[in-house]
């Protein structure tokens, strides 16, 4: 029996794996201690929680223990990566370069560093979503001091360049951070070969707690930044306060099983996705947004033309998931992720972000397939605009009256 | 976004909806909205040799209040004359729908699918 409404939202947000809450609660209750206490036995067990969740962590992406930074999250790391960096390095040079397509964590970090006085470029994606090499090189500038760029989008799912611009920045001695907050567990990261200088995560991408996420700082060559939180010098004085040990140590276990399960769960996930994509392709006038090679597997962003965003929410209603439309969020806006692929308002509204996760069945796919193939199907028999443009009418010669 | 009954009632059971032919006796229609304001309503009404709306059928592309509104005035509208179908203000549709007020545009709208439909009526058979 299906258990509605079924959750198609893991980029929003997924659950704890329930090996990992087992494994956060005796932090909780018996072994409470704070990690920072050298001089008993509380701190001494919690300290060595915290380094173990610490080593979980950098063997997921490749990295050394010593180069994982706690934080409370993948929108703190962004925070302190970026404006640790460019605070950093201001005598050096004072632009930035992101791209339009980034998670609002660094694009507002981004933002402020503009009212301080800095300069960014917000760098345009092709309509496949993805960076054009020689656009990012066009871009560089002789003061050029932070790149930031993600790894893998929120809303579409595609992976990006990070290598190549990786070894573009290298050359030339700029800082590159790489937001990895939906990349973990999804792409194989290795951070002893990728020319990348911080990344950020966060666990509850990855089946862990909220609250908690990680910056990795590179040692060599190492990468050098200002802290923004001060206090008990804690994290080698990059990051003050008291370490959350039952929250650290849920995000090692849940990057611990990211690595153990991600060559089983990858192809599974993958083919529940193309199941979908194949079920949802009988629908007609529907476009696919972000480019489908260069993708992670859980990821299917779909625009359904001549249907209204917020009525299709309403249509869907037994399925969670993310809408382009400005109804579901807070913001007034079609989602600008979608708008720098150059999609119109309307069809911005009308898209739908499935994201797939580790326990998705095929039931709950092919459930989500019949709720929209009828949602759609009632829509556009309801849709002025679907029965004009089956008479050939094309809507963009169309004299609308204004109101 | 929460709606009220009657909405939800409208939006699942749409009423009248579908197109009468344009070549059919006595229809006229009246579409209002644009793709960009993110509604557009088609309201058909099919008018006796008595000058009373026998039928009506609506088309809305929109969210669930302006899909309301179309469905309900085609309710409205049918066994008034003309005159008596431009007296529905979008007050009244507002009301009886229990619309809030970021959605009061779609009872707007829905007015002004009335007027274009008799407008358009009356353009066809020769009356002011």
């Amino acid at each position: 029996m299906l258990k509605l409404p079924i959750y198609l939202d893991y980029s929003a947000t997924t659950p704890v794996d329930p090996a990992v809450a087992q494994a956060m609660i005796p932090w909780l209750t018996e072994h409470f201690g704070n990690p920072a206490s050298r001089s008993h036995a509380f701190g001494w067990e919690a300290e060595a929680a915290v380094e173990k969740a610490r080593e979980q962590v950098a063997a997921l992406v490749g990295a050394d223990p010593r180069e994982i930074i706690w934080t409370s999250g993948a929108t703190e790391s962004d925070n302190l990566a970026i404006k640790g960096a460019a605070h950093f390095h201001q005598e050096k040079g004072r632009h930035l370069i992101t791209v339009k397509t980034e998670h609002k964590a660094v694009l507002d970090t981004v933002r402020e560093l503009e009212r301080e006085g800095f300069e960014a470029t917000y760098l345009d994606v092709q309509k496949n979503g993805l960076i054009n090499l020689d656009v990012f090189r066009a871009a560089l500038r002789p003061d050029t001091t932070v790149v930031s760029v993600m790894l893998a989008n929120n809303e579409i799912g595609v992976i990006q360049p990070i290598e190549e611009i990786g070894a573009i920045c290298r050359e030339k001695g700029i800082v590159f951070h790489v937001d990895a907050a939906q990349a973990t567990g999804k792409v194989d990261i290795n951070l002893a070969k990728l020319p990348v200088d911080l990344m950020s995560f966060s666990a509850h991408k990855t089946y862990g707690p909220k609250g908690i996420g990680a910056l990795y700082v590179r040692r060599k060559p190492r990468a050098r930044i200002e802290a923004q939180i001060h206090g008990g010098g804690h994290e080698r004085g990059l990051r003050s306060g008291t370490l959350p040990t039952h929250q650290i140590v849920g995000m090692g276990e849940a990057f611990r099983l990211a690595r153990e399960t991600m060559a089983d769960e990858l192809p599974r996930i993958r083919a529940l996705r193309d199941h979908l994509l194949a079920g949802i392709s009988s629908i007609d006038a529907i476009t696919v947004n972000g480019d489908m090679a260069h993708r992670i597997p859980h990821n299917l962003n779909v625009s359904f033309a001549y249907v209204e965003g917020e009525s299709l929410m309403m249509a869907i209603k037994d399925i969670a998931v993310s809408s382009g439309s400005a109804c579901t969020s807070a913001s007034l806006e079609p989602s600008y992720v979608l708008r720098a692929l150059g999609l119109d308002d309307e069809l911005a509204h009308s898209s739908i972000r499935f994201t797939l996760g580790r326990f998705t069945t095929l039931d709950e796919v092919n459930h989500a397939v019949d709720v929209l193939r009828r949602g759609v199907g009632k829509l556009r028999d309801l849709s002025p605009l679907w029965e004009m443009a089956q008479a050939g009418i094309d809507l963009n010669t169309v004299q609308w009256a204004a109101h | 976004m929460t709606y009220s009954n009657k909405v939800l009632d409208h939006y699942e059971n749409p009423r009248n909806a579908g197109s009468f032919s344009q070549d059919e006796e006595g229809v006229a229609t009246g579409m209002v909205g644009a793709p960009a304001c993110g509604d557009v309503m088609k309201l058909q009404i099919k008018v006796g040799k008595n000058g009373v709306i026998e039928d009506a059928r609506f088309k809305t592309y929109g969210c669930g209040s302006a899909i309301a509104s179309s469905s309900l005035v085609t309710e409205w509208v049918k066994g008034k004359t003309l005159d008596e179908a431009l007296t529905i203000k979008n007050a009244q549709i507002a009301e009886e729908l229990a619309l809030p007020p970021v959605k009061i545009h779609c009872s707007v709208l829905a007015e002004d699918a009335i007027r274009a439909a008799v407008d358009d009526y009356r353009k066809k058979h020769g009356e002011k």
